[in-house]
């Protein structure tokens, strides 16, 4: 899958987020060997790991030997040019994360962090994962995740409209319908 | 005689005191009952060229993106000017609402008034209790102070902490008459089956007039909610 004509890799990046957040069991996991195994088995090509304000660092790779290339960043203002050029996103349970990805059409993978103390993160993946808009996993069972989805099953999601809201705030102050 | 009229006083007087203490205690009752009542019920019509004075308290996170999100549609012309507070410890809202407005001056939008502000925080993630109690008073009459500056006429949130003063605060000018205005809650995309802490005093206070949620799950257990669809 990964290789193309002319001898040249055709790059698939698997983009993976915490946000603002300290997510090291995300970042752990997702440089473990079983993972990027099953990454590599599936297609990808590099790892690119955006690690937010955790303090574990992931083991840097070139990829030359046949296996997953690896590198990682702490913070970027251009998270979505990273967003855009990903084949799969793999994000902490952040509302902003998720639906930027969504938005952009990305097939995603939700990592629920289970060491929050009001864990309320799981609730809005569970549901999108049940519209089957994404992938909802917890940092265990991240790699059968990855082994066993079907991105052709996904649902693409369909922006929201806020207009419901201006209108019913507009009715209650008094101002006229919109013509 | 003498004795008399000395008696008449100091009787009177503490009466007097009573009385007006009961007084206005009843006036204020009076008023909080009224002002309970009022909350929730829609305002008389106005003309579209009225404009209220809009105060939008911003959170981080995706608080900002779905507030943003309502702002875009939104009549700009009747909302304004426009007041955005967020937390002292969040740069990154205000960053965001000040492209926003920029976005729009240059796409035309006329007589843009925008101003952004900062409040302190009444508890930091992590800070113990003991010194939460000084920085919460001080919070509070930041709050008060900004508040008095502001005098909204409506008041958007959708879920910070930082809103639940400001809501309380808005709510008290409208008992002591300083100031009437209309409060929006919008819960956030985030809260599928139970509301927020900010949500649920809102709504359970009954402060804010309308109480928006985005999945149907919440609308079905808070039936005063108006269910709107996703916002994101």
């Amino acid at each position: 899958m990964g290789e193309a004509r002319d001898g040249v890799k055709v790059k698939r990046v698997v983009f993976v987020t915490v946000g603002t957040t300290c997510f090291d069991a995300l970042v752990k996991v997702a440089d473990s060997q079983e993972v990027k195994d099953e990454l590599y088995r599936r297609g990808y090509t590099d790892l690119l790991i955006q690690m937010g304000r955790g303090s574990y660092l992931p083991t840097k790779s070139t990829g030359d030997d046949g296996s997953l290339a690896v590198d990682y960043f702490t913070f970027s203002s251009s998270i979505a040019d990273h967003l855009r050029s990903a084949s799969l996103v793999i994000s902490h349970a952040g509302s902003g994360s998720i639906f930027e990805t969504l938005q952009l059409g990305k097939p995603l993978i939700v990592v629920v962090n289970e060491d929050l103390m009001d864990n309320h993160q799981s609730e809005l993946a569970e549901e999108l994962a049940e519209r089957k808009h994404l992938y909802c996993a917890r940092p265990l069972t991240l790699h059968q995740t990855i082994a066993s989805m079907d991105l052709n099953s996904l649902v693409p999601y369909s922006p929201g409209d806020a207009t419901p809201v201006a209108k019913l705030i507009n009715r209650f102050l008094g101002f006229p319908e919109e013509s | 005689m003498e004795k008399n009229t000395r008696c008449f006083f100091s009787n009177s007087s503490p009466n007097l005191v009573i009385t007006c203490f009961v007084a206005f205690i009843t006036i204020i009752l009076v008023r909080f009952l009224y002002v309970i009542y009022r909350t929730g019920k829609p305002l008389n019509k106005r003309t579209p060229q009225q404009t209220l004075s809009t105060l939008i308290v911003l959170g981080s996170g995706g608080h900002t993106a779905e507030m943003i999100n309502l702002l875009l549609v939104l009549q700009k012309d009747r909302f304004t000017p426009r007041f955005y507070i967020a937390a002292a410890t969040d740069n990154m809202s205000l960053q965001k609402a000040r492209v926003f407005e920029n976005s729009l001056a240059d796409s035309g939008v006329k007589g843009i008034s925008a101003e952004f502000m900062q409040i302190y925080r009444s508890r930091e993630v992590g800070q113990s209790y003991v010194t939460s109690v000084w920085t919460t008073l001080v919070a509070t009459a930041h709050a008060l102070w900004l508040m008095i500056k502001i005098r909204p006429q409506v008041v958007l949130c959708n879920g910070p902490g930082t809103c639940i003063p400001l809501c309380v605060i808005a709510f008290i000018f409208k008992v002591v008459g300083i100031r009437w205005s209309s409060i929006f809650y919008v819960e956030s995309i985030a809260r599928v089956k139970r509301l927020s802490l900010s949500g649920l005093l809102l709504y359970k206070l009954q402060i804010a007039d309308q109480f928006f949620v985005q999945w149907p799950q919440l609308q079905r257990k808070y039936p005063r909610a108006h269910y709107v669809g996703c916002l994101m």
